[in-house]
């Protein structure tokens, strides 16, 4: 995979017919509010970052949008239609994810995983499969061959049949976007896609994001690694306690004073993490 | 000599120990559940082929008379397996671990009255039909007897273990299920139906019970609804002496402990020898086992590389 420094691309701005809308989101455990009243607006064919110091509630808010956690208030849009908080539905809508720890299927091969993924874009049931139909056959050797395809894609195609939890870090991380890509998804959440990655991964790893993007899949990603997200994104949130503080273009969000006080701190935020790397 | 037919013995009684063992491993892998009421679903696939026979068939022993026994053994089986998963254990499912176990116990108690009560004539035991080619009659090969259910009985075994191997690594279900076993809330992030993934499981260990109902009916040619019981605790035993989880575990486990306590009888002189010590025998190999291999003879995985 050739490594290029590619400039993101011209917003589509309005351009791209609005595909996920979450309005006034709120999540509360018990006295605690972890998310507070958070919109999010994401086209087709955008990049949206999602920033803010450990705590803020942004991996909250991905919960939400997946439908692990019941929002105590506020609706997710998707395509048009309001998305039951749900995970099956979610993933049937068409919006997948990928984990902060990850989270890969450690005893399957590499290659299993992502046919895991296409468990619920495929048709066979128990007695089909039984019987051996050709349709069972049909359907199987598509998924393995659509498994295969997508591990080429993010670059494993020759670990396919290595054990997961074999798999190099960097590695992991890359399977659990094609397994997440193998949902179908219109929609891609990352959650840390770069954490624990040195430069040369977190270029990879971008330029993967681009690819995913220029084929029509909306990609919406948390990182704390802030040259990553600003190359990156057409549109940046920072979520500070759960609320919304900045919303803008890279560049806007960059300059702000109130983003650079929340990450450098005033005193009371001095160990985030966030402003080093 | 001897140790030879001991063996076969041991095999025999030890295939049939597997097929119950595979039916608490995989639900166990799935829902952490150990479903005492497994013994059960084991005996009601005995009478569900006995009911076929004696409504359908009565009288007759031939051959062709065993497919329709065994779709009845485990129609019931499964049906009956089904009907308490969505029943009695689903809406249990985020209760504390100890209600759904409870209640394991209680649809065993249930399940062996019911069939007391109901089925007719089950308050004794009830003789099993012979049937041409597998029931008990031997084959003698020089010194070694061979009885044709222990042939049907290793058989149904072999051909279900891979059936069972096929199943979990070559569909998408059993892709779900290995899903589910290790890592849920992944699973289900990844749109698969964990409800329905569970209702296989039981589905699937159903099945073989079933299939052993049979084997048993076929071996001692009676049957009675207290049979579940004690082939229940052995085949319980034989799957966490393989390894809790691990199907290939239970099928290993169950043949090692059929095979342990048949030589035991056999070959453990004086007072502790004979068939009176030959429980005791299989539950100090458990024991011994678990001091030394806590985790089992294959290791406590998941349902997977079965």
């Amino acid at each position: 995979m050739t490594v290029t420094h590619s400039a993101p691309a011209a917003p589509p701005a309005d351009g791209g017919a609005v595909i996920l809308q979450a309005s006034g989101v709120i999540m509360r455990f018990g006295g605690l509010t972890a998310v507070n009243s958070v919109d999010l607006t994401v086209r087709e064919g955008e990049i949206v970052g999602l920033i803010g110091p450990n705590g803020a509630g942004k991996t909250t808010f991905f919960n939400c949008l997946t439908g692990l956690y019941k929002p105590t208030e506020g609706q997710v849009i998707f395509n048009g239609a309001v998305l039951p908080p749900k995970p099956r539905a979610v993933v049937l809508a068409g919006m997948a994810r990928t984990f902060q720890n990850i989270r890969l299927f450690n005893n399957m091969t590499a290659l299993e995983n992502v046919m895991v993924g296409r468990y619920c874009r495929t048709s066979s049931m128990a007695l089909t499969s039984i019987f051996r139909g050709p349709k069972f056959r049909r359907e199987e050797a598509a998924t393995r061959a659509r498994a295969q395809e997508l591990l080429d894609y993010v670059g494993l195609g020759r670990s396919s049949e290595l054990l997961a939890r074999n798999l190099p870090y960097g590695d992991q991380r890359r399977l659990e976007i094609a397994r997440a890509l193998a949902t179908d998804p219109k929609v891609l959440l990352l959650d840390e896609p770069t954490a624990g990655m040195n430069p040369q991964e977190t270029r990879q790893a971008s330029d993967l994001i681009f690819k995913i993007r220029d084929s029509g899949i909306a990609v919406v990603v948390i990182e704390h690694d802030m040259r990553f997200i600003f190359n990156l994104c057409d549109r940046v949130l920072c979520l500070v306690r759960g609320e919304t503080l900045v919303e803008g273009s890279p560049t806007q969000v960059q300059s702000d004073p109130r983003v650079i006080e929340a990450y450098i701190g005033t005193g009371d935020d001095d160990e985030d993490e966030g402003a080093s790397t | 000599m001897l140790f030879l037919q001991q063996l076969i013995n041991g095999l025999t009684s030890g295939s049939l120990y597997a097929l119950i063992a595979v039916g608490y491993t995989v639900v166990y892998g799935i829902v952490q559940l150990i479903n005492f009421a497994h013994g059960e679903v084991f005996m009601i696939g005995a009478f569900g082929s006995l009911a076929v026979w004696t409504i359908f068939f009565q009288g007759q022993t031939s051959i062709l008379i065993l497919i329709p026994m065994l779709l009845g053994a485990v129609a019931a089986s499964v049906g009956v397996a089904v009907l308490m998963e969505r029943f009695a254990y689903r809406p249990l499912r985020h209760a504390p671990r100890l209600a759904p176990l409870i209640t394991a116990i209680g649809v065993s108690v249930s399940l062996q009255e019911i069939v007391r009560l109901f089925y007719p004539g089950a308050k004794s035991p009830l003789p099993y039909p012979q049937i041409d080619y597998v029931s008990g009659t031997a084959l003698q090969l020089g010194d070694i007897t061979l009885r044709r259910s222990a042939i049907f009985t290793v058989g149904a075994l072999v051909v279900s273990a891979v059936f069972l191997w096929w199943f979990i690594n070559r569909t998408k279900l059993g892709r779900g299920m290995q899903a589910v076993s290790q890592d849920p809330d992944t699973a289900r992030l990844m749109g698969i139906n964990v409800d329905r993934v569970i209702v296989v499981a039981f589905a699937l260990g159903a099945l073989l019970a079933g299939i052993a109902g049979v084997a048993q009916g076929l071996q001692t040619n009676s049957i009675s609804q207290i049979m579940g019981f004690t082939a229940g605790l052995k085949a319980f035993t034989a799957a966490v002496l393989g390894g809790i989880g691990n199907v290939a575990g239970a099928v290993v486990g169950g043949l090692v402990l059929g095979v342990a306590e048949s030589l035991a009888t056999q070959f453990i002189p004086g007072a502790f020898g004979g068939t009176p010590w030959k429980d005791v025998w299989a539950f100090v190999l458990l024991i011994v086992v678990l001091v030394f291999r806590p985790q089992g003879l294959l290791g406590a995985r998941v349902v997977d590389r079965a």
